[in-house]
């Protein structure tokens, strides 16, 4: 597995993934967010959180019409793997690759905190050794994370079931509470239509190492590069 | 010549900016006010002196980039 992680002027969370990408078996190049091609062999690109651009106009909205988001753009039509964090789920969405939008946390404050996640489907490179419901907890930090699209839209994530992960309480209930920020249906992330493409806020890139207070975002890392 | 393009919330959208907007507005004892939408302008200098022409400049400039219009409409001016 040959992930190359992208870096956007502001990215600040280029290093974490791509600790945890080596600690799950994958071999990381970093690129750079001027370049027209992925680095040769890439079959996951992944778009780190940060504050690209410092969130000028929207969040991810400058990064989303970076010259390497053509190349994303190619290599996720060729069904190669894209993974989005934080900063970069709103750079997915913002480029077209992921529908819908994050607007700014329903309470207005920047979260900062664990969370609790609920796990989608499992017959994906990203979650295969996740267990269907199974509830995570990994970290979340964002000002801009609750998820919006139009009513159409939802109906389509959910009826092709393309909520990757919820955010729930740790028994893995998604009441009212557990939606942080929120989002709609307490979408956490979601898949492209082909589910080779994944944007999520939350950073399981945080949680690989038990000094770190947990290791439930290994098994992603792990499964990407198996 | 000068343009302005304007970026409005559709409607519907939740806005917690504005809805805090219009807290303060009311704790700071500015009476009347019964609703609070936050948007963005964008004061443009275009070369063209044709205003059909500016006007197609800033229309791709807002579908393009100024807007998302997932949530978002915009209206263009040109001064």
């Amino acid at each position: 597995m040959h992930a190359a992680v992208i870096l956007f002027p502001g990215s600040n969370r280029e290093g974490d993934v791509a600790r945890a990408l080596r600690l799950g078996g994958a071999k990381v190049t970093m690129a750079w967010h001027a370049d027209s091609e992925l680095p040769a062999g890439t079959d996951l690109a992944v778009l780190p959180g940060g504050f690209s651009y410092g969130d000028y106009l929207r969040c991810g909205a400058i990064a989303a019409r970076a010259p390497v988001m053509d190349a994303v753009r190619a290599h996720a039509a060729r069904g190669g793997l894209v993974l989005g964090i934080c900063n970069g789920f709103q750079i997915l969405c913002e480029s077209g690759l992921l529908p819908g939008i994050l607007t700014r946390n329903a309470g207005l404050k920047f979260l900062c905190h664990m969370q609790h996640l609920k796990v989608g489907r499992t017959d994906t490179p990203f979650t295969r050794l996740y267990r269907r419901d199974q509830v995570i907890e990994v970290a979340i930090a964002h000002g801009e994370g609750n998820y919006t699209a139009d009513a159409e839209t939802l109906k389509r994530l959910e009826g092709e079931d393309r909520v990757a992960f919820r955010y729930c309480d740790a028994a893995g209930d998604t009441n009212e509470a557990a939606n942080v920020n929120g989002s709609l249906n307490h979408i956490a992330g979601i898949y492209s239509d082909r589910r080779n493409v994944l944007g999520m806020m939350p950073h399981p890139e945080n949680l690989v190492e038990a000094m770190m207070g947990g290791t439930d975002g290994l098994p992603m890392f792990r499964g990407l590069a198996a | 010549m000068k343009a302005r393009v304007t970026v409005t919330l559709k409607t519907g959208v939740l806005d917690p900016q504005g809805k805090a907007i219009e807290g303060a507005l009311k704790s700071l004892g500015v009476e009347g006010v019964t609703s609070v939408r936050q948007g963005k302008v964008f004061d443009i200098e275009v070369e063209t002196q044709d205003k059909s022409r500016a006007e197609a400049i800033l229309k791709q400039a807002g579908e393009k980039l100024l807007a998302n219009t997932v949530v978002e409409n915009f209206r263009v001016e040109v001064l």
